[in-house]
């Protein structure tokens, strides 16, 4: 389907998000001699590896102990480190959630949480590890930043930037093979969403690997005669409010997608900022509370109603109701 | 069903391996190290030691129970349970994949017979079979109930919180066991984060330790399991230290955590199936 259509964005390669964190870890730790990495035995996964061997004296193997490496990373930024913890996005979040909200958030220490493997696409391990909670989960905590990049480049990039911020970040990406399909030289911006297409019809307000799907998404809708504008998301807290109002003001409604429950997800802050501001119809494209299963990205992603046909009629849905 | 002898629960456990390896092979995912690892002990529990009902009932009155908290092992977990009459055998050809009852991780959810908790997310399987241990006297139903962990599993501070609570309420009708293959994901325990003595940890936490210094010999693996029996219902939980190698029965997978979740391509997979006799039937 993509091979015919006139997409705005197009890509010559495929890379797993994480490899992007992976990249941009190690330089964050070239650029600053504070940055420190723990992991929980998911040093392979989470792309951790190059930073060790370059870096050994500031990387810490935890074990499968991912509590006790939250407490540890909140204990080593008290006299200025910045640790850096990797594992799967489920034991990032649900496992640790009240060693996150005490000893990080509400202590406000500069820990950075990365989270790989998060929503459906990490495919076959199936629904213990597909977590779709998360950004609901985080997002709820005072102080915290939650981050969402779209492929490989913009990963890199906000690695690269979440080491220059003060503050508890979590910083969300996963494990398929994904089009690069932004600019490698891209500034990352934490809390300023990016209008990668600009349309007079519908907005879609997309985060994460679902950015890629409604690239595609608009070419489609394009080719109906459909305008869409496509906003990329990759902060959703502190979420761009001014962005999200601007261009509903414009089109008069909204699609929100995201690799997420409804439920807490990207779609509620945006629901969230339209209902305080200006009320406006919207679709939620996201999982519709349940769990995940095994099986293919590809197929998760069809099954769930996550990928460009689901944007495609969410669009045409939210339209008829304007 | 009838208990079967050592030379058949030999024999089963080459089937059990290939059913493994061809389920893991056929998805391109999944975890054949310490599956293999703990043919022996899934064998030698399913097919000799449990009094169990594979007219599967969540409720399990009157039977053992076992719960598997290393969930990644699911395929040898998948198998004998099918082998052993839960559900058909064909049915390992759906795993891992969309719309089966065989998750990537054992679970609940589609209802497979002869799970009762999911597992996956590491640390949790025992606090869960204690919970079921202390269901059943309070029923006064006097059956066991058994658990597997891995090593590196024992890294998760809930482990110990579980192995405290145990010796406190003295669940003796608990045998948990410990796959000790001394491999996890990153490396070998010992470099990942040491263990040390985990003989030493339990007994100082109360529980009664026993070990299986052969848990890739079917006999001894029996033996130890009906040591651990006869050492349970004495006031405290008994700990049955399984010691195995990750990749047993296959040459080039046997002690390494490369292949802790790897699997084969297709030479592979005939070359490690030419190791291991077809004694039941292929699925
Ligand atoms: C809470 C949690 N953290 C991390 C993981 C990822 N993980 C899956 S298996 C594994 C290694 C487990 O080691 P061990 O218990 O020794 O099992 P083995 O590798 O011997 O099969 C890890 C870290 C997980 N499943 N759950
Ligand atoms: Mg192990």
């Amino acid at each position: 389907m993509e091979k015919t259509l006139d997409l705005k964005f197009n890509y010559t390669e495929k890379k797993d998000t994480r490899s992007g964190f992976g990249d941009g870890f190690l330089e964050a730790g070239r650029r600053n001699p504070n940055v420190v990495g723990l992991c929980a035995d998911l040093i392979g996964s989470l792309k951790m590896g190059a930073f060790q061997k370059e870096f050994p004296e500031r990387f810490f193997q935890t074990g499968i102990a991912e509590a006790n490496m939250m407490g540890i990373a909140a204990g080593m930024t008290i006299n200025g480190k910045i640790p850096f913890t990797g594992t799967f996005a489920n034991f990032s979040t649900g496992r640790v959630y009240d060693q996150i909200r005490q000893s990080i958030a509400y202590s406000g220490k500069n820990v950075k949480i990365c989270a790989s493997h998060a929503g459906l696409t990490l495919g076959e391990d199936g629904a213990t590890h597909q977590i779709l909670e998360d950004v609901g989960m985080m997002k709820m905590l005072p102080h915290m930043t939650v981050i969402n990049p779209c492929d490989y480049n913009q990963t890199k990039a906000a690695t690269i930037a979440i080491a220059e911020y003060d503050g508890p970040v979590y910083l969300r990406f996963g494990r398929p093979s994904w089009p690069i399909f932004t600019d490698p030289a891209q500034k990352f911006e934490i809390g300023k969403a990016w209008k990668m297409i600009e349309g007079t019809d519908v907005t879609i307000f997309a985060t994460g690997h679902l950015v890629w799907e409604a690239v595609v998404a608009e070419a489609i809708l394009r080719s109906e005669g459909i305008s869409a504008e496509v906003i990329n998301i990759h902060t959703i807290k502190p979420l761009d409010e001014e962005a999200i109002l601007d261009s509903v003001a414009k089109t008069g409604c909204a699609v929100s997608a995201e690799e997420h429950q409804y439920n807490g997800g990207l779609g509620d802050s945006v629901a969230q900022t339209l209902a305080r501001n200006n009320p406006a119809p919207m679709e939620y494209v996201g999982v519709n509370d349940s769990f995940g299963e095994s099986g293919t990205p590809t197929q998760l992603l069809d099954k769930y109603g996550l990928d460009a046909a689901n944007i495609v009629a969410a669009a045409k849905k939210v339209l008829a109701r304007k | 069903m009838e208990k079967q002898t050592i030379e058949q629960l030999e024999g089963t456990a080459s089937q059990v391996r290939r059913d493994c390896l061809r389920m893991v092979h056929a998805v391109q995912s999944g975890h054949p190290g310490a599956s293999l690892g703990c043919t022996e002990f899934f064998v030698a529990l399913y097919f000799n030691q449990l009094n169990h009902d594979p007219n599967f009932k969540m409720e399990g009155k009157g039977e053992d129970l076992f719960f598997l908290s290393n969930g990644h092992i699911s395929p040898v977990w998948y198998s004998v349970l099918s082998r052993s009459g839960y559900f058909s055998p064909e049915e390992m050809n759906t795993f891992r994949k969309l719309n089966s009852r065989l998750q990537g991780h054992p679970a609940t959810e589609e209802g497979l017979p002869g799970i009762r908790i999911a597992s996956g997310s590491l640390g949790q399987g025992m606090s869960v079979a204690i919970g079921a241990a202390q269901a059943k006297k309070i029923d006064g139903d006097d059956s066991t109930v058994f658990v597997l962990m891995g090593d590196g599993e024992q890294e998760e501070g809930q482990v110990w919180e579980a192995a405290m609570y145990a010796a406190h309420w003295k669940v003796d009708n608990l045998i948990a066991t410990i796959d000790l293959n001394r491999q996890q994901i990153d490396g070998p325990t010992a470099e990942i984060m040491d263990l040390i003595d985990l003989r030493a940890k339990y007994e100082s936490f109360g529980w009664e330790v026993i070990d299986t210094l052969q848990g890739n010999d079917m006999k001894s693996v029996v033996e130890g399991l009906e040591k651990a029996k006869s050492l349970s219902r004495k006031g405290k939980p008994v700990m049955n230290l399984l010691h195995t190698e990750m990749g047993f029965g296959v040459d080039f997978m046997v002690g390494t955590h490369k292949w802790h979740g790897i699997a084969p391509n297709d030479e592979q997979l005939a070359d490690a199936l030419g190791q291991l006799p077809e004694t039941i039937g292929d699925f």
